[in-house]
């Protein structure tokens, strides 16, 4: 039972961080219907900009580890919503208009640049992520947790919080659906499309930011190449939850990063010992295709009626 | 349908993701009459998690090539003008295939590699078919050199004799009676953990759980908690440091009480550097003697050293299959690989990590395999064990 608690805290953590990321795809989808496939990157590019901006800090000595994460983060947040910005600018205004196909292969493309850039400025191996939370281990009920696993879980929460009251309750939120629905004439209502759209490319670049720094916090590492399945991954929970819903992408995350470490704990046994831990991955595209046979538009997904 | 257009994206997502590709053309052969260009060939993981490992191999072998170069040898009453072909497989076994039909294109008299099992064993059958002599520095997989290909050598102790050292040392001792195995699924990590788990249970120690990663995973909390359930005294893990290196902190953060041993595949200053804190106290196995140890341990350690940084972990290793293969084409006066395959294969040659003879495999004979510690944030070695024939 003990273990089974731990797993499922696993599983939060990691889809906490996922949800984070799907969200990103999710409010991206809704507005564009557009597969915004770099969002992985500016996750990897905010994970990078954080380890970049400590171990300067670090460099200078005298402050405390939370204060130089924190600050990491920060600033971390301020590039990550300058690049989404500047890639939509970029790689999909000018697509506005273009068949759909177009602005998904610059999704690509643009992902391609950002690994390679990253790979350029940090190298191609691992890199530590130095040490700022000493991670206290508590038990709870014979599980073994550590503050750092409850604050990611903690933060996340407080974070959807805060963008479900964004989109419900305030004016920019009541746009941003208004573009969703129709940006014609949202347009027509007076509502500044592009304002809205740029806004939103840069309120998930800031999510992802925040789910690259805890990703490379929480396991201690950092790589050109964390994004790409990050992304991928995310991107498949914000299908599972039902892509265009915002808290589809919440549960889709939480559902996936669960059952991935159930998976992965308990797939052997399960299955004899045919298949492996190793299979932890499959597990979760499995589930994931599953529910897509069955229920296409997602668990919470909507039917929509195609745009003319 | 929105539906079918997303099942689309991730297809071709995927597909571009698996298309990504490294290459790069080299090596020219223009000989005077009385000079011979060799071209020695070498493939490691250029590009990836491996990367700063595959670059350490690549060192080793372009400090030996440098060396041979500045002396002036002369093969057959010829002077030779050794000239390295890299490629990078990126630790990918389809990628290590094609790398090795383009050095037999390229015509290389010999290669120096792949680092990574997985690599090797795929790469050594289009070696062995066009007949090209190939010395792997670092992959430890006994299936490597038990295929019966003539061409096949290597300069390190294999896993049989890893994984008994490994075994023999958790069991007497650390005194381990419950391990707990994981291994990343490759032939290397497999390979030795099959061995290890072999002796580990002759010698009386029960496997209470084995479990499996991958060479890309960055994420070991599931399995580590499952492993915890079973209370192990012991974890082996058979895999590189990429994976060991950040596994240390999540075995600290989750509260796994057990003793830590792995294989040389994570006997790295990287392992340290990515495991931080966490890292010590645990144990690895390197085939060899330490570096200080060598009979040209220091000196080359320094020459290295001022040229290329520290060595991570295979470099002293390229360094003599180079200069082992070198000495052969002098003896038999031919860089053509069926010429000096034979001598290669008689040849005894004192390098920097050992005396080196072959036995009838292609195995080195009479290896160490040494066993450290991580101290104080750096590798200690506790003590050599083994200096028996290869099986």
């Amino acid at each position: 039972m003990d273990i089974f608690l731990q797993q499922l805290i696993n599983g939060l953590v990691l889809g906490s961080i996922y949800a984070l990321v799907a969200l990103g795809y999710t409010m991206v989808y809704g507005i564009l219907e557009l597969i915004n496939f770099a969002h992985g990157e500016v996750a990897m590019i905010g994970a990078m900009v954080c380890l970049a901006v400590a171990n300067t800090l670090l460099a200078q000595a005298g402050l405390p580890g939370a204060a130089v994460l924190g600050i990491g983060l920060l600033v971390a947040i301020g590039a990550c919503v300058l690049l989404g910005f500047a890639i939509e600018r970029v790689a999909y205004r000018p697509l506005r208009r273009a068949p759909r196909l177009a602005p998904l292969i610059t999704a690509i493309g643009v992902s391609i640049v950002l690994q390679n850039i990253a790979m350029m400025i940090w190298g191609k191996q691992y890199i530590p992520f130095p040490a700022l939370l000493t991670a206290t281990p508590l038990h709870i009920g014979g599980a073994t947790v550590t503050d750092v696993q409850i604050g990611i879980i903690l933060l996340s929460a407080l974070i959807m919080i805060a963008l479900v009251l964004l989109v419900q309750k305030t004016k920019l939120g009541r746009a941003m659906r208004a573009t969703a629905q129709s940006p014609e004439v949202a347009g027509l209502m007076g509502v500044d499309t592009n304002h809205v759209i740029s806004l939103t490319f840069m309120i998930g670049s800031a999510l992802a930011a925040i789910a690259g720094v805890m990703v490379s916090a929480y396991y201690g590492i950092a790589h050109y190449y964390m994004g790409f399945l990050l992304g991928l991954k995310a991107f498949s929970a914000a299908v599972l939850g039902g892509i265009g819903n915002i808290a589809g992408a919440m549960l889709g995350g939480l559902l996936l990063g669960v059952i991935e470490s159930l998976g992965a704990g308990y797939i052997g046994p399960l299955t004899g010992g045919v298949l492996g831990s190793n299979y932890q991955d499959v597990f979760a595209f499995f589930v994931l295709i599953l529910v897509l046979v069955f229920r296409p538009s997602g668990l919470l997904g909507e039917r929509v009626v195609e745009r003319a | 349908m929105n539906q079918n257009l997303i099942v689309k994206f991730t297809l071709l997502a995927l597909a571009v993701s698996l298309a990504a590709c490294g290459k790069k053309e080299g090596a020219e052969s223009a000989a005077s009459s009385n000079e011979i260009v060799v071209k020695i060939g070498t493939a490691n993981p250029l590009t990836g998690t491996q990367a700063h490992l595959g670059k350490d191999n690549e060192n080793g072998i372009r400090m030996a090539i440098d060396e041979a170069n500045a002396k002036g040898i002369s093969i057959g009453g010829k002077k030779a003008k050794f000239v390295l072909i890299s490629e990078d497989d990126q630790a990918d076994p389809r990628q290590a295939t094609i790398v090795a039909q383009k050095m037999v294109d390229a015509n290389v008299s010999g290669v120096i590699g792949h680092m990574n099992s997985g690599t090797t064993i795929p790469a050594s059958r289009i070696y062995h078919d066009a007949g090209i002599v190939q010395i792997s520095p670092s992959a430890t997989n006994v299936t490597y050199t038990a295929q019966g290909f003539n061409t096949a050598f290597r300069v390190m102790a294999n896993d049989a004799q890893q994984g008994k050292a490994l075994a023999e040392f958790a069991t007497k001792n650390l005194n381990a009676k419950k391990i707990a195995i994981l291994d990343d699924r490759t032939a290397y990590g497999q390979g030795q953990a099959d061995q290890f788990e072999q002796v580990a249970k002759a010698n009386g120690g029960e496997i209470v759980a084995r479990e499996f990663t991958s060479d890309k995973a960055t994420d070991f909390m599931a399995v580590l908690t499952t492993i915890k359930g079973k209370k192990p005294d012991l974890l082996f893990f058979g895999g590189m440091d990429t994976q060991s290196g950040p596994m240390m902190k999540q075995i600290k953060s989750i509260g796994l009480e057990a003793k830590f041993l792995t294989g040389d595949g994570s006997s790295t200053p990287k392992f340290i550097q990515l495991g931080g804190d966490a890292a010590e106290g645990a144990y690895s196995s390197l085939p060899g003697v330490p570096t200080e140890k060598m009979p040209g341990g220091k000196a080359f350690a320094d020459k290295f050293t001022a040229k290329y940084g520290q060595i991570q972990l295979y470099a002293p290793y390229c360094y003599d299959a180079v200069n082992i293969m070198i000495a052969a084409m002098q003896k038999a006066g031919s860089a053509a690989p069926e010429k000096y395959l034979p001598e290669l294969g008689k040849l005894e040659y004192d390098g920097v990590t050992s005396k080196i003879r072959f036995d009838e495999k292609g195995d080195i004979k009479a290896g160490f395999v040494t066993i450290y510690q991580v101290k104080g944030g750096k590798w200690q070695p506790l003590e050599t064990l083994g200096g028996e024939a290869a099986k």
